[in-house]
Formats: C-alpha cells, structure tokens, sequence
C-alpha cells in the first residue's frame, strides 16, 4: 500500500473515530435525559430544535463557554490532567474496533488485550481527579472507582479469556468472523463451547457497567452521598471531558460486548450483513443500560465487592474451566 | 468528649454533611468523623434554619399562631394544624361539630399519605434510584389538587380554625378522594414490585441501621421509626382524639429494628390511611363545619394544657401554659424528627457512610420541624 | 449452598420485574403540564393574594374601613386608612395596602371581614427580584379591574 493513501486514510480514521466519539457523547446524553424523561412519564428537553435535538449543541456551547474554575490548593498539573486521561484512552481504543468488515482503523492481532489495556487507564483519571482535588469527597469517591474496578476487572478478563479461547484469538476481527453464520452461532449460546453462555454475557455486561461507574454501580460518583464524587470541583470542559469520556466508554463496552457475544456486523438471521446490524446491537445494549439506570437503587461498596467476588468470579472461573473442557472434548 | 479522642487518631477526618448536601434534605448539617468509608463519630448541628416559632407562639394571640404550624413540618401540615387546633379548643372548651372533625380526619389522612409518599420518593432517591421519586409526585400530585380546591393552598395549609373549619368541602372533593383512593391502590402494587422486590433495596435496607426498642425509649423516638422497632404506640390509637375512635384501623408494626421495617411501616400506613378516608367519607354526617359561638378573643382559663398528635413522623404535641390572657405564657412544641434525630448519633456509628445515609433517609428528617 | 442460588435466581427475577416496568411507563404518556405553554386554571378556592372584592351593584369596593382585617393579621402585613368625608356615615377608605412579602396566606383576614370586603385573588404567576413588586395597593388594584 502506498503511504500517501495510508496518511490520508488514516487521517479520515482519526477524524471519523473522534467525531463519532464526540457525537455519540453528545446524542447519548440526549437519550439519556430523553429517555429518563420518558420513564418517568416526563417530556425531557425540548425547547431547543425540534424534540430537544439541538439540546447537545447548546450545552456544549454552555459548557465550553464557562470558566475554568481551578480551586484554591488543588494540584494544579494533575488537576488538568485529569479530565484528558478520562477522554483520550477512550479515543485509542476505537482504533481497534472492527464496526464491519472493512471499517476498521487498525486490525491489530491482541485487539482485545489493547482495549483492556486502554481500559484500565480510565480508574487512573478518577483516581487522579479525585486526588488532586483536595475535597474529601472526592478522595472517598476516588478511593471507592479504584477498589471497584480492581473487583471488577478480574471477572471481566475471566470472561474474555474464555471467548479468546473458544474462538481461538485474540483478533477481535476473527472473533467476529468465527461468530458468523446466523445468531445460533454467535458466543453467548453455548454452541461454540462457551459453556454458561448467556450467564456469561450478564456477567460481562454487569462488569462492563460497574467498569464505566453506571448506575446502579456509580458509586464514584453516588450523588447522594458524595455530591459529585471525583469530579465535585470540576466544572466547564474539565467536567465536559470526564462526562464525555464516561458517555465514550459505555460505547466501547457495549461494542465490545457484541463484538465478544453477539455476532459484531453479523444478522442474526443470515441476511446482509453490515455495520447496522452493529450499530443496533449496541444501541439496544446502551438503552438497557439507561433503563437500568433509571430503574435501580444505587449498590453500597460491600455489595458491590460480595457481587464480585462471591458471584462473578465464581461463575467466570468455572465458566473457563468447563470451557476449557468442552472444547477439549468436541475437539 | 469521644469525639475528642477519638480525632487524635490521625486516620481519622471530619467531613461536614451538609448544611448543603444533597441527603440532607434542607440545611442540617452533621459532622461527621469518618474512618475510611465508616463513621465514628456523627454530631448532628442544628440552628441554621432556627425560627423561634415557640417565642412567637408566647407573642402572639392565639389565633395569630395558627399559620406558624404549616411552617413547621411542611410536608405534614395539616396534622400540626389539627394539633394546634384541638390544643385550643381543648383549653377554651369549644365544641366542634361532627361534620368538621370528619373533614379534619378526611384531610390530615391525605396528607399524611402525600407526606408518606414524598418520603418514599426522596428516600428511594438517597438510596441512588431516581425514577420512583417521579411516580410519588405524580401520584402526591393529585392529593394536592384535591386539597388545594379544598383549603387553597398546596403546602402549608392554614385550613382548620378553633372549632371548626374555614370552609365546607363539596360531594366533588369526597368522590375525588375515592377515585384517588382507588389509583393509590392500583399503583400500589407496581412501587412494590419496582422497588420493595428490588433485591438491590433489601441488601441496603435490611439489618442496616438498628435501633432497638431501647434506644427509641431513651432517646423519645416516636411514629415510624418506633413502630418499626416493634413497639405498638400510635396516639391515635393510644390517646385517642378527634372521631378516630370511630374507625376500625390497624397500626402496622415491624420487630425487625432496621430500615426495612421503618419503611414497611410507612408503607402499610399509607394503606391504613386510605381505610380510615374510605370510612371517614362513608359515615361522614350533614351539618354545619364551624361551631355556632366561638368567643371572638380567646382567653383560655389559667393552666397547663398538653395536647398531642399523631404527625406523618411521630408524636407532636403542644405544651401551653396560659395566664388567662389572649396570649400564651410559654409555648412548647414537642415535634417528633428533633427526637428522631437525636439517636443518630448513638446509632450511626460504624456505619458505612452510604448505610448511614440510608439510615437518615430511613428516620425521615424534616428540618424546619428539627430547627423551629 | 441451595440458598446461594435461590437468592441469585429472586434477585435476578426481582431486576428483570424493574425492568419490565420501567419500560413500560416509558411508552406511556408523559404526566407532566407545559407549563410556560400550557397553564392550570386555579379552583375558586385557590389562594393567591387578597384583593378588594368589586359590588356588582356599586361598582366600588364594600369595605367599612373597621380596620378588623388589620388587627387580626398574624404577619400585620394590611395597612387600612379610612377617612371621615361628608355626607357619608361611615369612614370612606382611602387607602389599602398588603404588604405580599409578609403574607402566610392563612386568610384570617377573609375570615374576619364582616361584610365580606375582601377575598383570594387567583394570581399566580408572581415573580420579580425587588420586594418593592410585591407591596400592592389593593385599592388601585380594584380600580384598575374593568
Ligand atoms: S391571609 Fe393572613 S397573613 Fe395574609 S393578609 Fe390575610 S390575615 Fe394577613
Ligand atoms: S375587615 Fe373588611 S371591612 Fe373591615 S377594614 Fe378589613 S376589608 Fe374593610
């Protein structure tokens, strides 16, 4: 291939993966609040564009134009930092992600290893943020997403494991590929040796939401209790980065998880295949993620650790090991 | 003093919950001393909203107090006005017709249903699920409106008048409250399946926040929070007043001492509530709402007058001590949350900070009625 | 270790009822009033501001000028003036002012009006950042209303 046309390739890349990122942040929150609404048997916002659709521009408008308020005694480098390490990992890991056959920045051979790789960067920037904050709240908050998503973690690449062994890599393309065929065929049934199938996959997405700090697993940021948690002191785009970042990452698990169980660009019933089969599964993993947001009371941290370490570790590894011999057996 | 000791230990940091936090509901503040996540040590501080409704209780003409009491627990203004109204006419021995106390009982029992329902919002919402709160106020919504065609105001009611009521309600407020009756029960069953089922809401409330039988005596605990330690003590069944002996009412009591039996409490209340109105618009009788002579000054016999109530959150009872003058001498409001509070305490302590919300959600605070 | 999964089996049957209801208010109609768009009409006996009630027959006001209204006020927030004028019997009123920062809206005053001078308006939509909004002069206010 001739490198001016990767340049410009990757360039269009870059700009499609931020752009989708940022709109997807943006119309997410949308959703949210419009689908909050309608759960709640209220309208939602819609005084801006028609049903509120313009709602996202005017807010990032607002946040954009607010000052950055930097309080007295904080951390100031990290303090600043904070808020691009919540986005940028974010931005990377979109690069790996195969939306279709072809639409795919970078078919990279670990795929998956980088996304969690990149994942796990996120806890650093509330770590951060909450740190250098100098608001206890913050502190408590901050200390409360790292312990969570070190419990969470581990079912997590437990799970992943079990499905880089069934389809035999670690390519998220070739994960997608070994699914085609129709939805019999896909990973969260038990066909292709992924022995507790569709447990495994609410496993996954339960760790996937207490890993993107959803509700009912926000608890950095359980507003009753600790008002805003690690981003209490942050206001205008500091705020609007760890907002968008958040929104980001429940994009990317809610890809990952129909990458890794549900077939990725694959119909489910052997029609043309493509990237809106994709985009519908995740959007209809994203809105049972806002439903139960609002449906749900918030967990404490004790129930959150129990969950995991009495429920989801238990499951994930006995999960691996009856994998593990049931491909050994069909071979 | 323990609190004193206690901050040496250099592990140990203060946060201050409040006098703006989003669990407080209102200005309270508490200070609490935190080890990690628990609490050790949580000292209520009150005085923020601090509007000396007792000294202006003794400055004022009796009939001047009367919008004092929606001010106090807002949420359930009504009961603080019947209090306050049964005090008075209790001293100036006024008669009230049958019509009026059945109009009292009917309104104070929807306002204690839409104060029970604002609380099972907000304290769904301090336990982090927000859409439970909107399917309250939606319901609250139409005690309001049937309340307000009847006293006029949506929240601090000044409704009832020494020996009667200030004016008659219509057939049209009575089957209202029926049809509402009727959605109340229908809507019940979806609040418990969204949230009393939620296995999520069992594992933060049950065996959180104890408080046994013992400590409500010490600390005077009163309504919910000491029928859910499984004493059975409701002045409305113990002291009876008004026409409440009239009505076949149960009060719902729990043995299980945490916040799943003060919540269960509150819920089956809501229940009886609705029996007691259903009776109440059955039996209500014809007649005239206000007594034919009421002195227009009144200047009640010299003494030492108690009367006590059943509020939405406990015991409020009034001590009046009169001169025989127009004015009290000394007037002292007994609200039920200040003894509520007080064994917050002795009851949060090592706690985790998320169960001790809980827990202050579980007891209900009102504040203006803590800070009065 | 029966009840460890009994407990996962209710637990998870208890989220998934959650669910479902949620999702089915969500199609249902909202609840809620628009309300800069829309507004509520106020039940008569709604209770705004006092106001000087107009005689359909006179066209003027029916207050004495007794001042009962004044006295009987807990927030002391109604100032009466009524003034000896020639040829009339009783005190002509000349000015009435509510003080509606002060008012607790308890409508003692209602209450002691012999002969039924004044009542609730049904204003709701107040606002404004100075006090001074709020301080009416009911008897303009009566000769304003056609
Ligand atoms: S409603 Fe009450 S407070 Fe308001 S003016 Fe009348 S008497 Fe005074
Ligand atoms: S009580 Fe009635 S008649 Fe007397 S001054 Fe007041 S408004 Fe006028």
């Amino acid at each position: 291939m001739d490198l001016g046309i990767n340049v410009v390739e990757m360039l269009i890349y870059l700009v499609g993966i931020i752009a989708f990122a940022a709109g997807n942040a943006a119309y997410l929150v949308w959703v949210e609040r419009k689908g909050a609404a309608h759960i709640q048997r209220r309208t939602g916002p819609k005084e801006v564009g028609p049903y509120g659709l313009l709602q996202p521009l005017a807010d990032g408008a607002k946040l954009m134009s607010k000052q950055l308020i930097i309080p007295d005694g904080v951390d100031k480098p990290l303090f600043m930092v904070a808020p691009l390490i919540a986005m940028v990992p974010a931005i990377m890991i979109f690069v790996t992600i195969p939306f279709s056959d072809s639409i795919i920045a970078r078919d990279i051979n670990l795929g998956l290893l980088m996304i969690f790789a990149f994942a796990s960067v996120n806890v650093l920037a509330l770590l951060l943020g909450g740190w250098a904050s100098r608001n206890k709240y913050a502190v408590i908050s901050a200390a409360r997403a790292v312990s969570q998503n070190v419990a969470y973690e581990i079912p997590m690449l437990i799970i992943a494991i079990t499905i880089v062994m069934v389809s035999g890599s670690m390519n998220l393309k070739e994960i997608v590929d070994f699914q085609a065929g129709g939805f019999w065929n896909w990973n969260f049934l038990p066909t292709n040796g992924n022995f507790l199938g569709p447990i495994t996959f609410v496993l996954f997405f339960i760790c996937f939401m207490a890993e993107t700090n959803r509700a009912p697993f926000d608890l950095g940021e359980a507003e009753s209790e600790l008002i805003a948690g690690f981003h209490t002191e942050y206001g205008s785009m500091g705020f609007g980065l760890f907002f968008m970042g958040e929104y980001a990452n429940i994009v990317i698990g809610a890809a990952l998880t129909v990458i890794l169980f549900l077939g990725g660009w694959y119909c489910p019933f052997g029609l043309t295949d493509g990237i809106w089969w994709f985009l519908i599964k995740m959007y209809l993993l994203i809105w049972t993620v806002v439903l139960i947001r609002w449906t749900y009371p918030r967990v404490t941290l004790w129930s959150l650790l129990n969950l995991s370490w009495k429920i989801l570790i238990p499951f994930s590894l006995f999960n691996l090991l009856a994998s593990a011999g049931l491909i050994k057996i069909l071979g | 003093m323990s609190s004193q000791t206690a901050s040496q230990n250099k592990e140990h940091f203060e946060i201050n919950l409040g006098p703006q936090h989003p669990a407080t509901h209102g200005v309270l503040r508490v200070k609490l001393l935190m080890d990690g996540e628990y609490v050790v040590d949580a000292e209520p501080v009150l005085g923020y909203i601090h509007r000396m409704h007792e000294l202006m209780g003794e400055n004022r003409t009796w009939a001047k107090y009367l919008p004092n009491m929606g001010r106090l627990d807002y949420l359930s203004a009504l009961s603080y006005n019947l209090g306050y109204v049964e005090l008075v006419e209790k001293m100036a021995a006024i008669e009230v017709p049958e019509r009026a106390e059945y109009i009292r009982v009917i309104t104070t029992e929807m306002n204690r249903i839409s104060s029970h329902l604002l609380w099972f919002g907000a304290f769904v919402l301090d336990l982090g699920g927000f859409t439970p709160l909107l399917y309250a106020f939606d319901d609250r919504e139409h005690i309001l409106d049937l309340l307000e065609s009847v006293t006029g105001s949506r929240l601090t009611y000044c409704y009832f008048r020494f020996g009667g009521c200030s004016n008659d309600v219509e057939d049209e407020f009575l089957t209202g409250c029926l049809t509402f009756i009727k959605r109340l029960r229908s809507r019940m069953p979806m609040y418990h399946n969204l949230v009393t089922k939620n296995v999520i809401l069992m594992q933060r409330l049950e065996g959180v926040g104890p408080v046994s039988a013992e400590m409500c005596r010490k600390y005077g605990a009163t309504g919910p929070v000491l029928r859910g330690s499984g004493i059975n003590y409701d002045v409305r069944k113990n002291e009876p007043y008004s026409v409440y002996p009239e009505f076949d009412f149960d009060v719902p009591v729990y043995n299980e001492c945490d916040s799943m039996a003060r919540y269960m409490v509150r819920m089956d209340e809501m229940d009886q509530c609705m029996r007691i109105i259903e009776q109440a618009i059955a039996k209500i009788p014809e007649g005239p709402v206000m007594a034919a002579k009421v002195p227009k000054m009144i200047k009640p016999a010299a003494g030492d007058y108690y009367h006590a109530v059943e509020a939405a959150r406990g015991t409020f009872a009034i001590r009046a001590v009169s001169e025989g003058k127009n004015q009290a001498y000394r007037m002292k409001l007994r609200s039920p949350t200040f003894s509520n509070l007080s064994l917050f305490q002795e009851a949060s302590k090592g706690m985790l900070l998320a169960d001790a919300l809980a827990f202050m959600g579980s007891i209900d605070l009102v504040i203006p009625e803590i800070d009065r | 270790m029966a009840g460890y999964f009994t407990n996962i089996l209710s637990g998870t049957k208890s989220l998934l009822v959650g669910l479902s209801i949620t999702q089915r208010e969500f199609f249902k109609k909202p609840v809620t009033l628009q309300y800069p768009w829309e507004s509520l009409e106020m039940t008569p006996r709604y209770r705004g501001h006092i106001q000087l009630v107009k005689d359909g027959e006179t066209g003027t006001h029916k207050c004495i000028s007794c001042g009962l209204c004044d006295k009987g006020c807990p927030s002391g927030c109604i100032t009466v003036k009524g003034e000896k004028q020639e040829g009339v019997k009783v005190k002509v009123l000349v000015r009435y002012d509510l003080d509606f920062t002060k008012c607790s809206l308890c409508g003692q005053c209602i209450d002691n009006c012999k002969p039924g001078a004044i009542e609730f308006s049904k204003e709701y939509n107040l606002a404004s950042t100075r006090k001074e909004d709020f301080y009416y002069d009911l008897l303009k206010r009566l000769k304003e209303q056609k």
